[in-house]
């Protein structure tokens, strides 16, 4: 039993709720970075060595900023919503032990396959960059699954003392039970793997249609377009699972008011929360549904290179609304369903006003991160897309 | 609170695994970067082709490296999530803060023109690629300014930037500048990019003078060297001054460390240094004198007083004193300590079992307790609060040997760096001067000694941050948060589960990176790509 400490400062709220959008937004751009993990899996589509290493020289100039854009992630909810942060990484000790891992061999991978004398092989390579894309996207789906299906702990905000259910002695599968624990959810978490991971292809795919010459690589662009029918079709199911459970689950809700902070289960919370604040989120949802679909619609029978931008845009919207579905409008973003007065929100989790505040003048400088990525990756872009001399040329650091 | 003492033992041992494996990365991108740059800028000055030449060869020597630095980076970001959870919601105001900006503006930096230094050799213009060279070394240099502001808030909090909030029990920021612009951080990152800039030069100085031997690449070699020289001259002075700078900071903010490193059992006036010696690991509190703790020692009478207090006679208290106290200097025994330090510790429950029955004055008694000042600075009017010394109050009725670090592994480590220090600035300056004379190309003497100098400065840098951090045991934050308290209960066997995992990949990993390296530097500058 917990007794949670809430603050009833307006600025304060205000500054919450101003960093779980930053939060958001940095969940959906990581989402649409995705498409290198997903580009990841597809070595396969590669018939000769020439269209393997435009697949690799493709995302192999992206890899580091989706990797960048994770540690950012993962540093704003540290600076921001501390108890998350110690909470979730300390818990579900398993499930980011094993994405950082996946991360690990990821960050070695693009430069190391092509080099002479490099240990383990190119296949060794290729297989790390297939385990990233693969096992590195459910898990992070299935980990945002248990922001809305909840976990199994319990914490003394006194003492600091964290309880995980699972986990009093021995080995132990702290914080996987999310994957098998069908009682609490694994539908809807492993749904959730599955559909980033689908998302993630299918961009993945988009990408290199995109990136990589068309006329020069006809055979590969095809197959890759087949990828994207075929993806979207698992995807679509995925999505009918989540969107199932959104409308179906108890939500875990508190009063923003309460200073008390009571969490409470109510039931259709993620749809009431779809259809609050005038019903913004819902129709933010519906288009980026519509574009993401649209992107896949011009790629697969238009013959389209552009339907990334499309997509990608759309992936952003539906990953901001995932997030603020979970944490605004009084939700609890990281429920306990072992005790739910423990359940994490973003009133209870965060940091001091001031350090929010401080951190927020911080993020001033967050636009002028994105406009010279934006204008790096339109110099490196404009150059035209990935072409066969190019990769055999020795000056263009070519993996 | 029921932590597993083996199991903090794996945490430790896990986490100064990966931190060793992310600084042996981590130097030589700080220093290779700007090496990088500088061969770039006399490229496009000149417009000699074989200056381009030069920059390519090392850049992709840098990106080999720059691969595992991230890779290893990114475990230590999350661990202090996953094996330290405590400790991160203690203190998540006060470190994340630098760590959420270090990835803001730093790491976006690094990643995004890293890739336009990389690839964009033809993509770009000349002055585009230049500039994104040099951006790519100012990036990776201010992520070290971050990390190493967090760093410094674990050596030495203050109350200047923080405070224990009773009511969420945590360490919170109340000034963001003061926590960036402290001394102890701004010393500790000069100290380490300077290492890292020496690192990497003796490292071009290495390789160079290894082509040298081989009679192999002579242009390159000669050119490469003496860039490398010049700057590792420098850097490994301003290494030098800045370290002394260091170990100043450090007797003033952190006396157990400075004991430890210099084997001060017993407090002395005019305490010296001992430039060579053998210390025994003894219990402090029965030491008599600092003879009867080294096997055998060479002095430098009144140095460390010079140092530390910049004063040959003042006094430098030991270890023994530092546990059982000093009424003539005003030393608390550690006894003391902890008990005011439990005192807050009961407060700080009695405050929150009032606030839980809505008993409004008692949980205003308990709060003025805490808070309630017990020693005042009359000179500088600075004041300890019973809050402040709430860590203490674990070590009550635990064995003292606890409160200080071994002390042999930091005395070892530091005298290693130390004396690898003055070796640096004599091998650069010998090498400098032979350059400038125009015989190091025929010295082959001087060019094997720098060879077998290269991995010299990572057993430093290593050394150093062994320094830093088992002398700062037992503590994570210094002072405030015990080791044991910081640590994530977890099944001992999980932990041990993920150090083999990581470190199966490392070693793998590492070892394919050095074939690797290898292979790139054999077949030299030609061909490099
Ligand atoms: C003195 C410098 C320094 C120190 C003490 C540390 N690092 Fe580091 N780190 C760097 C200097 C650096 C760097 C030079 O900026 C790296 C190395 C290779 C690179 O690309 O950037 C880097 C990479 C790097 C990355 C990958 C960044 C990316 O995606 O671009 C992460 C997540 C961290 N570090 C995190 C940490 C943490 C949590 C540390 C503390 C415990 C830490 N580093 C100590
Ligand atoms: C990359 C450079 C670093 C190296 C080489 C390094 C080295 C070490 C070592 C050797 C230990 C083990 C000490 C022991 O257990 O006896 C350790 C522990 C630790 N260090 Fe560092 N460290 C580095 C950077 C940092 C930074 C920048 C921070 C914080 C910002 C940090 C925080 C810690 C923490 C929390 C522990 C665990 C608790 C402990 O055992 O002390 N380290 N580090
Ligand atoms: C030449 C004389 C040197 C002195 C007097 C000196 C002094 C110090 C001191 C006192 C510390 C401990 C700081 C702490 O506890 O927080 C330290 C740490 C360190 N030293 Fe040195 N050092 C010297 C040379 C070197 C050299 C040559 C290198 C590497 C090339 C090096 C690399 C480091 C590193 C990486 C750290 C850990 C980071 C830090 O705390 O700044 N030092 N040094």
């Amino acid at each position: 039993m917990t007794w949670a400490p809430i603050t009833v400062d307006a600025t304060h709220f205000y500054l919450q709720v101003y960093w779980w959008i930053i939060i958001a937004v940095l969940g959906g751009l990581f989402l649409l970075m995705t498409f290198v993990q997903g580009g990841q899996t597809l070595f396969h589509t590669a018939k000769s060595e020439d269209e393997e290493r435009a697949i690799l020289n493709s995302l192999g100039r992206k890899w580091e900023l989706t990797f960048t854009t994770l540690v950012l992630f993962g540093g704003a909810l540290y600076a921001a919503f501390p108890l998350f942060y110690a909470i979730s990484f300390g818990g579900a000790y398993w499930v980011w032990m094993l994405i950082l891992f996946a991360f690990v061999l990821q960050a070695v991978s693009y430069e190391y396959m092509n080099k002479p004398n490099n240990l383990i092989g190119k296949g060794a390579y290729k297989a790390f960059l297939y385990f990233n894309g693969f096992v590195g996207m459910v898990l992070i789906g299935a980990a945002v699954g248990t922001f809305f299906t909840g976990s199994n702990f319990s914490y003394d905000p006194v003492t600091k003392v964290l309880h995980w259910g699972t986990a009093p002695e021995g080995f132990n599968l702290r914080g996987l039970e999310a994957a098998i624990d069908f009682k609490h959810g694994a539908w809807f978490n492993l749904a959730m793997g599955i559909l980033v991971f689908a998302a993630a292809r299918i961009l993945g795919a988009m990408w290199l249609i995109n990136d990589i010459d068309n006329k020069e690589f006809p055979e590969l662009i095809e197959r890759l377009r087949g990828i994207v029918k075929r993806c979207f079709v698992v995807l679509l199911v995925a999505l009918g699972v989540v969107l199932f459970g959104w409308l179906t689950m108890k939500g875990y809700a508190y009063d923003i008011h309460d200073p008390t902070g009571k969490v409470y289960y109510e039931d259709g919370k993620y749809l009431h929360n779809l259809l609050a604040f005038g019903a913004i989120q819902l129709i933010i949802l519906l288009i980026g549904l519509v574009l993401y679909v649209f992107g896949v619609f011009v790629t697969a029978f238009k013959n389209s290179t552009r339907g990334i931008w499309f997509s990608g845009l759309g992936i952003v919207l539906i990953g901001i609304i995932v997030f603020t579905l979970a944490g605004l409008n009084g939700t609890s973003f990281y429920p306990s369903y072992a005790d739910l007065q423990s359940s994490l929100t973003i009133q209870n989790s965060s940091g001091s006003k001031y350090t929010l505040m401080v951190m927020a003048w911080v993020s001033i400088s967050v636009p002028f991160v994105l406009g010279y990525i934006a204008w790096v990756w339109y110099q490196m872009k404009k150059g035209g897309p990935i072409t066969k001399e190019e990769i055999a040329d020795p000056e263009s650091h070519a993996y | 609170m029921g932590i597993d003492l083996h199991m903090l033992e794996w945490a430790r041992a896990q986490f100064a695994m990966t931190a060793l494996f992310h600084f042996f990365f981590v130097p030589f991108t700080l220093g290779m970067s700007f090496l990088v740059a500088f061969f770039e800028t006399i490229y496009v000055k000149t417009g000699k082709e074989e200056w381009k030449e030069i920059t390519q060869f090392w850049q992709t020597i840098f990106g080999i490296n720059f691969a595992l630095g991230l890779a290893t980076g990114i475990i230590h970001e999350f661990e202090f999530g996953t094996n330290w959870s405590t400790y991160s919601w203690v203190v998540g105001d006060l470190f994340g803060a630098p760590l959420a900006v270090e990835g803001i503006v730093a790491f976006f930096m690094e990643a995004t023109f890293a890739a336009i230094s990389f690839f964009g050799w033809k993509r770009v213009s000349t002055g585009v690629h230049l500039s994104a060279t040099w951006l790519l070394a100012i990036g990776s240099n201010l992520s070290a300014l971050w990390i190493l502001i967090a760093n410094g808030f674990m050596q030495h909090p203050s109350n200047e930037f923080g405070f224990f909030n009773i009511d969420t029990s945590r360490l919170e920021m109340t000034n963001f500048w003061a926590l960036i612009t402290q001394p102890v951080a701004q010393v500790k990152f000069l100290h380490t990019i300077s290492a890292g800039y020496t690192l990497s030069s003796l490292f071009v100085l290495g390789i160079s003078a290894l082509y040298l031997l081989k009679g192999k690449h002579k242009d390159f070699a000669k050119k490469s060297a003496a860039v490398a020289a010049a700057f590792g001259l420098i850097s490994s002075i301003f290494v030098a001054v800045i370290g002394d700078e260091h170990a100043y900071e450090v007797a003033n903010t952190q006396p157990t460390k400075i004991a430890s490193a210099e084997g001060l059992y017993v407090g002395e006036k005019g305490a010296p240094i001992v430039a060579i010696g053998i210390p025994k690991n003894l219990p402090a509190e029965e030491v008599k004198s600092n003879d009867e703790a080294f096997v055998f020692k060479i002095e430098l009478p009144k140095m460390l007083s010079l140092l530390g207090k910049r004063d040959p006679n003042a006094y430098v208290p030991g270890l023994k004193d530092l546990i059982k106290g000093n009424e003539e200097y005003g030393i608390w025994p550690l006894k003391k300590l902890a008990e005011i330090g439990k005192e807050a510790r009961e407060d700080l429950f009695k405050y929150h079992e009032a606030k839980k029955v809505g008993d409004e004055a008692a949980a205003e008694a308990a709060k003025a307790d805490f808070y309630k000042v017990i020693w005042e600075d009359k000179d500088t009017g600075v004041k300890l609060t019973k809050a402040d010394l709430i860590g203490y109050g674990y070590f009550l009725d635990k064995n003292p040997d606890l409160i200080y670090p071994p002390v042999p592994s930091v005395f070892y480590a530091f005298h290693i760096m130390v004396g690898l220090g003055f070796w640096f600035i004599l091998l650069f300056l010998m090498s400098w001067v032979a350059i400038v004379k125009g015989t190091f190309e025929q010295n082959k003497f001087l060019q094997k000694l720098a060879v077998i100098s290269v991995p010299l400065p990572w057993i430093a840098t290593s050394f150093g941050w062994m320094t830093a951090e088992i002398g700062r045991q037992p503590w994570t934050v210094f002072g405030v948060l015990p080791t044991a308290e910081s640590v994530t209960p977890l099944a001992l066997t999980n932990v041990q589960a993920t150090f083999f995992l990581f470190l199966t990949a490392f070693v793998i990993l590492g070892i394919a990176e050095l074939k690797i390296l290898f292979t790139v530097v054999k077949s030299g500058p030609k061909g490099a790509h």
